[in-house]
């Protein structure tokens, strides 16, 4: 079996390990990898790894039961693959021409047969409990504490909008902008990802539960709005008003990106999200509503830059 | 004039020539042409993945800028632009020739229209004619779908980027006003009618034209694999046909379906897209069932182990098939009840299936397995079918799926089952049945280089895109975060083995058919009880003329 015990321990921990130099990594991935266990500990949250295995650290309770569940789900599969590939390596070795030259007759076994629907059947329903109570989980959108608009434009890029902070006469958010792809020179120049990071990010105050409306321009195509750390996945639909939520957990910059196919630049509308303090969202909130020019807000923005997340070994 | 009538006793010589083919009422000779058009398609479709997995290979955009560049003769910022939709037009025409031009002509065209009669003992199929259109219709819609990538889609760039699933408004006038869009619909138009012309066919064949005795329950599996393929072609094509039709008149007549400005929803085409599009993939998979059971049991030289249960295994997984459509769209923002409705009725589809895999390594338990060419096939295909019907269990669960939805988790996972799954199945019929239908010998160790390079090589490119997706890397992406680097490079190494797979596969048809070594009636002994090895290989251009009585 793969999964020793301390395999299993660093289900519960995951990401710990990051000082891994890449020789190591590239044994391990090999190792593991190979064997469809994905279960190794190279993770981080908010951005992928290079050579990971399993899933982003998660930062908000629907990401940590996401992961759990998943991570368990891991064991379960793996364990069932390993058993057909038993059986079909033992079945090979026993009932080859050679070691048994005259087959056998057999066609029926009423107890096998009923074995082996009712055992998948019981397997399905231990899965299925946990299942529906993350699915229940995530759907029941609490009570937000603030609420932002995400809207998902035809020139592949998000708008956000704060309406919490204050709306104008005609009802529109006072607090809104658009975030764009930050371009490669200007990322290369500033150490960040080319292709997560944005020019302006979305910001929310940690630990409080934001409330998402996602949408798109009525005009215009389809995105989806993914944060994998936060575990949200949310189809931004032309006409329809979707209803999300998180509570992240863990200051910090969290990056995701478009998964609904929208056109060329599918892979150049990236999501930036930064998880302040309640004092430096307010901090925020105050420069934004003052409608700042955007060297102003990108000087103030240096300033609550949550410390950079962990950066891969490679 | 009677008696003209009354001299015609329907003794004719065969066509020769290109009469023989092109106006072909012959179910063998059909399906040999289905076979040759899938190997063809294949190739397309395969070339495209390749230069997509050439351009993934490193971070940044590599090919494509240029490729349009030299293909549609732009420059500068429109040639990246241009490159950058050609890439989506690759994925969209990838999925649509080896869903619709390569395993469906395969499995149901190619296998289903030679065998099917062969083993209930027909001289041909019920419609002889309509078999020639339902080929012949894909010639055309084939070559639409081709044209579709070099006329414009998106203002100023070419061809249809919407992925296999043209979602509108992408596929509607908001993303692609351009006619590269229509040509793409009509040309699923024209192979949805291939297909159910098709399956009218068939259905009509195996109800009717059974040699006496044989009884449904002991009909062949891959009879029954095809009926029920045959009978979801039936109820899920229409469905996708209708949705397509409205897109067309959303697109060019001013309906307003699918769009939201005028009170259409976008969400209703992928209602009506997936009722058509899970049974679809059912469809690609059921007629490998059946040819994995014959292999299994053929090599065993053991019958079949649980024949009803396989049987109804198959009718259960075609009917569940078609209640589990909007799992396919957990995060389109379904209510909880909904998605827990589709997570459990998704999830009652590993238990038929459950069935079927233990049944098959109880065929062989207890047997005398000869490891020849197909049952290589088919011994990989159980092992990789488990893996990628495994992941299905994992992404039916909406709340895990938020997390996997529309990354490469999810393309790894059909990749298994269908890349893998289907494709083995499909490799497993050839192997096993090319002696019978071209009535020459292969070569065994060509075969097996060919089996074990593809069986390594797919593991190469598809393993790592579990751990792609996990660590959230989105599909149907040209360019990619550096992070993602390192898995894609080995996924893309792991396309070229394969590619060289397929090159190792045309020199074994290309040497079988020089080297001419005869086949006997049947090659591979005891195991293969089924009605088409008492022929000669290959069969007389009409068989069975006198029915054979099953007992």
């Amino acid at each position: 079996m793969l999964f020793t015990p301390c395999l299993a321990d660093s289900l519960q921990k995951q990401s710990r390990i990051t000082a891994m130099t890449s020789f190591k990594t590239w044994i391990l991935a090999g190792l593991f990898g190979l064997l469809g266990a994905p279960v190794l500990a190279i993770a981080d949250a908010g951005h992928p790894v290079n050579w990971q295995l399993g899933l982003q650290d998660s930062v908000t309770p629907v990401g940590d039961f996401i992961n759990s569940f998943h991570n368990g789900l891991l064991v379960l599969i793996t364990a069932i693959v390993v058993f057909v590939f038993g059986l079909l390596v033992y079945v090979m070795l026993r009932f080859n021409s050679k070691a048994n030259p005259v087959p056998s007759t057999t066609t029926h076994n009423a107890l096998l047969e009923v074995l082996w629907t009712i055992v998948p059947v019981i397997i399905l329903a231990v899965i299925v409990i946990p299942s529906m109570k993350l699915l229940y989980y995530q759907r029941n959108i609490p009570k937000g504490d603030l609420t932002v608009k995400i809207i998902g434009n035809p020139s592949w890029n998000w708008t956000y909008e704060y309406p919490d902070l204050g709306v104008n006469a005609d009802k529109s958010a006072k607090v809104s902008f658009t975030s764009y792809l930050l371009p490669e020179e200007k990322a290369k120049a500033e150490g960040r990802t080319y292709l997560l990071a944005t020019d302006v990010p979305m910001v929310v105050p940690v630990n409080k539960v934001v409330k998402l409306i996602v949408t798109a321009d009525p005009d215009g195509i389809m995105h989806a709005w993914y944060l994998p750390s936060f575990g949200v996945n949310m189809d931004a639909i032309p006409g329809r008003l979707n209803e999300d939520w998180f509570q992240a957990t863990k200051e910090g910059v969290y990056n995701g990106q478009c998964v609904q196919l929208c056109g060329k630049e599918h892979a150049y509308m990236p999501i930036e999200v930064w998880v302040v303090s309640e004092d430096k969202y307010k901090a925020w909130a105050d420069v934004q509503l003052k409608s700042p020019k955007p060297d102003e807000l990108d000087q103030f923005l240096k300033t609550i830059r949550p410390a950079d997340a962990k950066i891969a070994a490679n | 004039m009677a008696n003209v009538y009354a001299v015609d006793d329907h003794a004719h010589a065969d066509p020769t020539g290109w009469r023989r083919y092109v106006l072909s009422t012959n179910h063998k000779d059909i399906g040999t042409m289905y076979l040759w058009f899938a190997i063809f398609a294949g190739c397309v479709g395969g070339i495209l993945s390749i230069l997509m997995r050439m351009e993934l290979a490193h971070p940044g955009i590599q090919y494509f800028s240029g490729l349009a560049q030299m293909v549609y003769g732009v420059s500068g910022d429109a040639a990246l632009d241009n490159g950058k939709q050609m890439y989506n037009a690759f994925v969209t025409a990838h999925g649509l020739i080896m869903i619709f031009f390569m395993v469906m002509p395969a499995m149901i065209g190619g296998f289903g229209n030679w065998f099917v009669p062969l083993m209930i003992g027909a001289p041909d199929m019920a419609f002889p004619r309509m078999n020639n259109i339902s080929f012949w219709l894909l010639v055309p819609s084939f070559a639409l779908l081709i044209i579709s990538m070099f006329v414009e889609g998106p203002p100023g760039m070419h061809g249809v980027g919407g992925g296999w699933t043209i979602y509108p408004p992408l596929s509607s006038l908001a993303g692609h006003p351009g006619p590269a869009m229509d040509f793409a619909i009509l040309s699923l138009h024209l192979a949805g009618a291939s297909s159910i012309l098709g399956a009218i066919n068939f259905i009509t064949t195996i109800f009717n034209m059974r040699a006496p005795g044989m009884t449904l329950h002991k009909m062949p599996l891959f009879v029954w694999s095809v009926l029920v393929t045959v009978f979801l072609l039936l109820l899920a094509l229409p469905v996708l046909a209708g949705a397509i039709t409205m897109l067309l008149t959303d697109r060019n007549f001013g309906t307003s379906f699918f769009v939201p400005a005028k009170g259409g929803d976008p969400l209703l085409f992928q209602h009506l897209f997936w009722f058509f599009g899970h049974p679809e993939v059912y469809i690609l998979i059921l007629p490998g069932f059946g040819i994995i059971s014959h292999v299994i049991s053929t090599f065993s030289k053991k019958p079949i182990f649980g024949y009803l249960g396989m049987a109804y295994a198959m009718v259960a997984i075609g009917v569940v098939g078609f209640v589990v459509w909007a799992h396919h769209m957990y995060t389109v923002g379904l209510a909880a009840d909904t998605q827990a409705y589709f997570v459990a009725s998704t999830m009652i589809i590993a238990v038929p299936t459950g069935i079927k895999i233990f049944s098959w390594i109880a065929t062989m338990w207890g047997g005398s397995i000869d490891f020849r060419p197909p049952m290589l096939w088919a011994i990989g295909f159980i092992f990789l079918f488990t893996v990628g019907g495994v992941t299905g269990v994992v992404l039916a669960n909406a709340g895990v799926d938020r997390d996997l939805h529309a990354t490469y988790y999810v393309v790894a996972h059909f990749h298994y089952v269908l890349s893998l799954g289907a494709v083995f199945a499909i490799f497993a019929g050839w192997y096993y049945w090319f002696p019978k239908m071209t009535g020459y010998m292969y070569n065994e160790t060509i075969a097996k280089v060919h089996f074990w390079l593809t069986f390594v090589s797919v593991n190469f490119v598809f393993m790592p895109q579990h751990f792609l997706g996990l660590a959230g890397m989105p599909r149907r992406y040209i360019d990619y975060p550096e992070q993602f680097a390192g898995w894609n490079y080995v996924s893309s190494l792991g396309s070229y083995a394969s590619g060289l797979a397929v090159v190792v596969f045309l020199y074994g048809v290309f040497s079988a058919y020089a080297k001419k070594v005869p086949a006997p009636a049947n090659p591979w002994g005891v195991g293969a009880t089924t009605l088409e090895w008492t022929l000669p290989s290959p069969p007389p251009f009409h068989q069975f003329n006198d029915l054979p009585i099953i007992k």
